[in-house]
């Protein structure tokens, strides 16, 4: 009896034991596979920024930076137009969609209720942020490439332009909402008019926030490559007028790397470096800031 | 003085709404232009379009079919997930509930800054790197290994590689998809509340199993949010693609095996729409990013719906 009873704890014991360890080694599985897919993420994205990084610099030369593209297979000339094309476009698509976006999120916050028209604004909203560049690219081909008769500045920063604002707009919206109620009430209470509260109180004390949300998609766009294939084509030359086409890093490095001779690869590595340590360059300086002033920056992805 | 006050806060109201209105404004002329612009394709083919092989653009015997890139689009997107999604969620579990050590919490922090910063590099850089780069990887030590030892018994694995494939650019947009989808998973599963882990560990339950069972339940709109963004990216993705999946065309861009060639939507759009030879072939191409719009808009507009129906919080937006 005694040793029946024994048996029967030893038993469930062993049951127990066994089925612990079993989870124990579930666990164990399971973090090493976490652990596994930090270290392959690293890896790749290590090997990433080191390549560009070497490969980069040993193109890298004022010449490179300045002059434009040589003949195709030459081994000559530089990327000069499309640095320059690429600030050209990014800073017209921001300063028509940075505005934009900001009053929309201004309105979506401090304006709309929970009425029909703001929550199919917020909800088109976010289908825009996730809508496939190369279709922007081709509303934009349509509306003002055909219409208009060229490829144009004008058309790319458009094109640009629909990818900022939906970014912009609910970056401002997140971060008004969190500006404390309290501060428009007192503003109220003074009897200054709606709009001053507005942009006097609430977007002064959130100006760090939208400046953060603006700033990223701006190095977003920067990186943009598909819809510039169909709006600003892509030139040797020089800017020489928003009504014709320009030539822009991203594009540019596509067009090297679509080369079959090894100085337009080496070409087309320089081209990166500049374009991520721009793009890079911004978000970095941003999170610096950020942390010596105390605030938090959020992920907008690249396109 | 009253009225010239209101006046002006009804101007700057007016102003606001106009800013508002513009978005859906942007998306109405997203429809119009595509839909316009593939208006000539779809009289053309009819619904023929959605189901054809060819793609053929020489005057007198045209025909074009969008399916074999709709395939190559699926398809490759679904190795992105499939690779990706287990991938990021790992990365999130190492950050938010491993990194209680003395040196992974030293790692922790940097780490997610690492990955958070390399979710702002461009596609095309990424496309670069798999073009120069990592294609020669894959094709030296996963694809030509796997076509030596079972190429000739397994007609999945029958074409000769060249790490131009629909396989690489699976791989490579998993690659690209990683650092935002797994930023998000981890700001999800931060907002968590502590109270959980510790209810399900003061059971006696291990690390998984509070991850598991804790954790992901209270996480999983959030979660499903952020696959959900990941499989938009990997769809629309166009420059990285048009790199690396060997730009195949026609039937020969449904792949046969692993290591086939294909195509997909985008990265033929962005192949030949500026060297179209008739209207009727930019049509197509426009046809395409119809179909392409159709897809992200649906799987945009079912991930907002399903997302916003269990937490009030947007995904990939949280603080």
């Amino acid at each position: 009896m005694q040793e029946s009873k024994s048996d029967y704890r030893q038993i469930i014991y062993d049951a127990i034991s066994r089925r612990s360890s079993r989870r124990k080694l579930v666990d164990k599985a399971v973090s090493i596979a976490a652990i596994a897919s930090v270290i392959f993420s690293v890896i790749m994205l290590g090997s990433i920024l080191l390549e560009v990084l070497v490969n980069g610099t040993k193109a890298l030369s004022l010449n490179f930076l300045i002059q434009t593209p040589g003949a195709i297979g030459s081994g000559l000339g530089g990327i000069g137009p499309a640095i320059q094309g690429t600030l050209i476009v990014v800073g017209l698509a921001s300063a028509i969609g940075a505005p934009i976006g900001v009053l929309a999120g201004i309105y979506l916050s401090e304006f709309a209720g929970s009425g029909i028209f703001p929550s199919f604004v917020r909800f088109f909203n976010d289908v825009l942020v996730g809508l496939p560049s190369i279709v922007i690219g081709i509303v934009a081909y349509v509306a003002l490439v055909v219409t208009l008769g060229s490829f144009s500045v004008w058309a790319g920063a458009f094109a640009l332009s629909i990818i900022m604002i939906p970014i912009v707009t609910r970056v401002t919206e997140e971060t008004l909402k969190i500006v404390p109620n309290s501060m428009r009430e007192a503003g109220h209470s003074l009897g200054i008019p709606k709009r001053k509260v507005v942009t006097h109180i609430v977007l002064k004390s959130a100006k760090s926030g939208i400046i953060t949300g603006i700033v990223l998609a701006v190095s977003r766009i920067a990186g943009e490559t598909a819809p510039l294939i169909m709006t600003i084509l892509g030139t040797d030359l020089y800017f020489s007028s928003l009504s014709g086409p320009v030539d822009a890093l991203p594009l540019r490095i596509w067009r090297l790397a679509s080369q079959p001779y090894q100085y337009a690869h080496d070409f087309g590595w320089g081209a990166a470096l500049v374009l991520i340590l721009i793009v890079l360059g911004l978000s970095l300086g941003l999170r610096l800031i950020a942390q010596k002033r105390g605030f938090k920056v959020r992920t907008v992805a690249s396109g | 003085m009253r009225g010239g006050r209101r006046r002006g806060d009804r101007i700057f109201k007016f102003v606001t709404i106009g800013a508002a209105a513009y978005t859906l404004l942007m998306l109405g002329l997203i429809l119009y232009a595509v839909g316009n612009g593939s208006a000539l394709i779809f009289h053309f083919e009819g619904f023929k379009f959605f189901t054809s092989t060819d793609w053929n653009p020489v005057e007198g015997r045209e025909s074009f079919g969008a399916l074999p890139y709709i395939i190559g689009t699926l398809i490759s997107s679904a190795v992105a997930l499939a690779i990706g999604v287990p991938i990021s969620l790992g990365i999130a579990i190492f950050l938010t509930e491993m990194s209680s050590g003395k040196i992974l919490s030293k790692l922790s922090g940097p780490l997610a800054f690492v990955i958070e910063l390399l979710a702002a590099v461009p596609s095309i850089i990424y496309g670069l790197w798999a073009l120069f780069v990592f294609r020669f990887f894959i094709l030296n030590y996963i694809e030509m290994p796997l076509y030596n030892a079972f190429g000739q018994s397994i007609p999945f694995f029958g074409v000769t590689p060249f790490g131009l494939d629909w396989f690489t650019a699976g791989i490579v947009l998993a690659i690209m998809i990683i650092p935002i989808v797994s930023s998000i998973c981890r700001e999800v599963m931060k907002a968590v509340p502590d109270t959980q882990r510790e209810a399900a560990y003061s059971l006696g339950a291990t690390r998984w199993e509070t991850v598991r069972m804790a954790i992901f339940p209270y996480a999983k709109s959030g979660i499903l949010g952020a696959a959900m963004m990941g499989l938009g990216r990997a769809i629309g993705e166009t420059m990285l693609v048009t790199l690396v999946i060997g730009n195949a065309i026609g039937a020969a861009a449904i792949p046969t095996s692993l290591f086939s060639p294909s195509q997909t939507l985008s990265s033929l759009i962005a192949n030949e729409f500026n060297e179209a030879s008739s209207d009727l072939q930019q049509s197509a191409l426009i046809g395409l990013g119809a179909v392409l719009l159709m897809l992200t808009m649906a799987i945009l507009i079912v991930a907002r719906l399903m997302v916003s129906r269990m937490v009030k919080v947007s995904p990939g937006f949280r603080e």
